[in-house]
């Protein structure tokens, strides 16, 4: 109770509460804008947050992380183009009931599904914390280096189809955190006597080249395009009370968006379609699924919603950022000297409750928000596409430039930015490289120093919470090695 | 043939236009800083290869190699798809408004942000095919948005414009601290 009142406090300041506006307007703003998306927003709002408090901060970035999908659900449904890439499975039932004629029901249900979703999965960390308040301090380097590993495996096999590709950007990622001089013995790594490379390269000048500036280059060399969707009429309080009828729906979705929010490297997509796919086989209809099913619907918005709450879990308990965008947050803790892991659990516990309830705020500004302000947004969302990307490059300058003041970042910003678009037109996996840099520099010092109390292999894994960490990364592994094979197996045999 | 095969059901995947250069020019950057390890790295004698300077780097250069071999030569065993000189072509463009880009921080400095800014969104307007008075009028509000913003309001650190020297020292300030 005493946490609960000290995080109370921690919130209840007029500059946190306009954050949280701030970021829980803006992320659905931003989100509803295809071509933008949370990424870019928080790629370019990182350096501007290293000047304010870190619960400030933070919560700016975790209103837009946390409110984006609602708004990227909005031309999902009324353009069946989706706002954010994890809005990609709602232009399947969304879109095809607003095409029947009736946006406000399916506007009406993803509101309501996400709402769902969010609350149900802040509810589960604010229960959850306190058992990872006890575990996480068992977590020691090895552990760490461990999740960390599993952690890179997962985020290349959820690649599905691309995993060489998923593999060489992760490596590409782990290399580019070595670049520069290495911190124990002072030796240069790969600056090729450049004294410009010598300090490395900032993960936030690679961020923000590879999401925003490739983004405002994309748009600006492709052929303008002007959204333009029918303004909606009518109120939209109708889903709320639709969503009772597919209660089980929303609730098992929104589990799943918990449990594969909490694992590193997994996220929104695999919850979206373990969600699905449970929908349409437990349907009455599942002919509709595809066509205009509310399940199905409601089943995509609940899953992806209760994503983001659960990827917190392994960053505050482990330091450990399961997927781009956390791993962009990780820095905000680091520049603040907040350091994410046991430690913080043990010792702040009234901070992260602090983010927990923001969390918990956030999704109902946001539903209140939409419930008033949808057709505002639709008039937002009708920027042309080249002048978005004029948008986005002037506000990646802020970003990049005001690290540093240093025209180096800017070209190496720049350089990252063309070779983003060129793996966005190849359809080739980012993340990787975000991910592989933040976990490429945790696995170095964490092996280095856990390697230093360790005799023979087996040491390593002598913990219980190592040897668990080992076995899934075997497990996982192994898992994947047979079920590629029996793929394989599946295509050679002529029926 | 049939060893072939298997190799081709093994690596085959969807590409798009312009796979086979792009995984082509990666596994050549791969192999290229493969070769330069044992010049761009340290061994140091009597420390532990997991402490070695050199370790993380051929782990992650090795991987990168691995991993960028077998998808060039899934590119070269999937179907070819029409379109890869357009493709490339698309990319180089792209590389115009990194110029632009970088003109914009070049100028900044010298002009100062406020100026600089507006003079950006504006020609970058006009490069991008924009004509009608509202566009330019749109520009001018964002970039003086943006600037209050985050200049103003957040107080991020970019640097006033050299002309700005030459300005009376009440608006020099001002300009300085805000724009």
């Amino acid at each position: 109770m005493e946490t609960f009142q000290s995080s109370l406090e921690l919130l209840l300041r007029w500059d946190v509460i306009a954050a949280l506006f701030l970021g829980s307007i803006g992320g659905v703003i931003i989100g509803a804008i295809p071509g933008v998306g949370a990424a870019v927003a928080i790629a370019i709002l990182l350096p501007p947050t290293f000047s304010l408090d870190p619960i400030v901060g933070l919560t700016v970035l975790l209103g837009i992380y946390g409110s984006s999908m609602y708004g990227g659900a909005i031309p999902a449904i009324l353009l069946n183009t989706p706002g954010t890439a994890v809005n990609a499975l709602t232009t399947y039932d969304g879109h095809p009931i607003a095409r029947d004629g009736n946006p406000r029901r399916a506007l009406s249900l993803a509101y309501s599904a996400s709402l769902a979703g969010g609350l149900f999965s802040v509810v589960c960390l604010i229960f959850l914390s306190q058992a990872l308040a006890v575990i996480a301090p068992h977590f020691g380097s090895r552990e760490i280096f461990l999740a960390a590993l599993l952690g890179i495996i997962l985020v290349v096999l959820a690649h599905r189809g691309q995993i060489l590709a998923a593999g060489m950007m992760a490596c590409f990622g782990i290399f580019l955190n070595t670049i520069g001089l290495e911190p124990v013995k002072y030796t240069r790594r790969y600056t090729f006597d450049q004294t410009w490379l010598a300090s490395g390269i900032d993960l936030i000048v690679i961020v923000l080249g590879l999401f925003a500036l490739s983004q405002a280059f994309l748009l600006l060399t492709q052929p303008d395009e002007h959204p333009n969707p029918a303004p909606v009429r009518g109120g939209l309080f109708e889903g709320f009370k639709e969503l009772w009828m597919y209660k089980r729906i929303a609730g098992v979705s929104s589990s799943f968006g918990v449990l594969m929010g909490m694992i590193p490297g997994v996220g929104e997509f695999t919850a979206q379609f373990m969600s699905y796919t449970y929908a349409q086989k437990t349907s009455k209809n599942p002919e509709q699924f595809g066509k205009g099913s509310a399940e199905g619907l409601v089943a995509s918005e609940a899953a992806n919603n209760a994503v983001p709450a659960a990827a917190m879990i392994p960053l505050l308990a482990l330091g450990i950022p399961g997927e781009a965008l956390t791993a962009m947050m990780l820095s905000v803790f680091y520049v603040h000297n907040v350091i994410p892991g046991p430690q913080l659990f043990a010792n702040q516990m009234d901070f992260v409750m602090a983010l927990y309830i923001a969390l918990f705020l956030l999704n109902i500004i946001v539903v209140v928000f939409l419930l008033f302000s949808t057709n505002g947004i639709l008039r937002i969302i009708q920027i042309p596409t080249r002048f978005l990307g004029i948008i986005i490059a002037t506000l990646g300058f802020v970003g990049v430039y005001s690290l540093r003041n240093s025209m180096t970042d800017c070209a190496i910003g720049a350089v990252f930015g063309v070779f983003g678009l060129i793996l966005k037109r190849l359809q080739l996996p980012i993340v990787p490289i975000i991910l592989g840099m933040v976990l490429g520099g945790i696995m170095e010092v964490k092996l280095r120093s856990s390697m230093a109390r360790v005799k023979t292999p087996l040491d390593f894994v002598d913990r219980p919470i190592a040897a668990i960490l080992f076995s899934l990364i075997v497990l996982v592994i192994a898992l994947h090695i047979r079920s590629f094979l029996s793929r394989s197996k599946k295509e050679q045999s002529p029926h | 043939m049939p060893r072939n095969n298997t190799a081709k059901r093994i690596f085959n995947r969807d590409r798009r236009p312009g796979d086979l250069v792009f995984a082509g020019f990666f596994f050549a950057f791969a192999v290229f800083l493969v070769s330069q390890l044992g010049s761009e790295t340290k061994w140091i004698k009597g420390t532990k290869v997991f402490a070695q300077p050199t370790f993380w780097p051929a782990v992650s250069l090795l991987g990168m190699a691995l991993f960028s071999a077998c998808h060039f030569f899934g590119s070269l065993l999937s179907s070819k798809q029409d379109g890869r000189l357009v493709e490339v072509r698309f990319w180089a463009r792209s590389i115009e408004f990194a110029c632009w880009f970088m003109v914009y921080v070049w100028i900044v400095p010298i002009v100062g942000y406020l100026p600089g800014t507006i003079l950006f969104t504006n020609l970058l307007a006009v490069r991008v095919g924009y004509r009608e008075k509202k566009v330019f009028v749109a520009a001018t509000i964002l970039s003086i948005t943006i600037v209050i913003l985050f200049k103003a309001l957040l107080s991020v650190k970019i640097p006033g414009g050299l002309w700005y020297e030459y300005l009376p020292d009440s608006i020099r300030n001002f300009m300085l601290l805000y724009l």
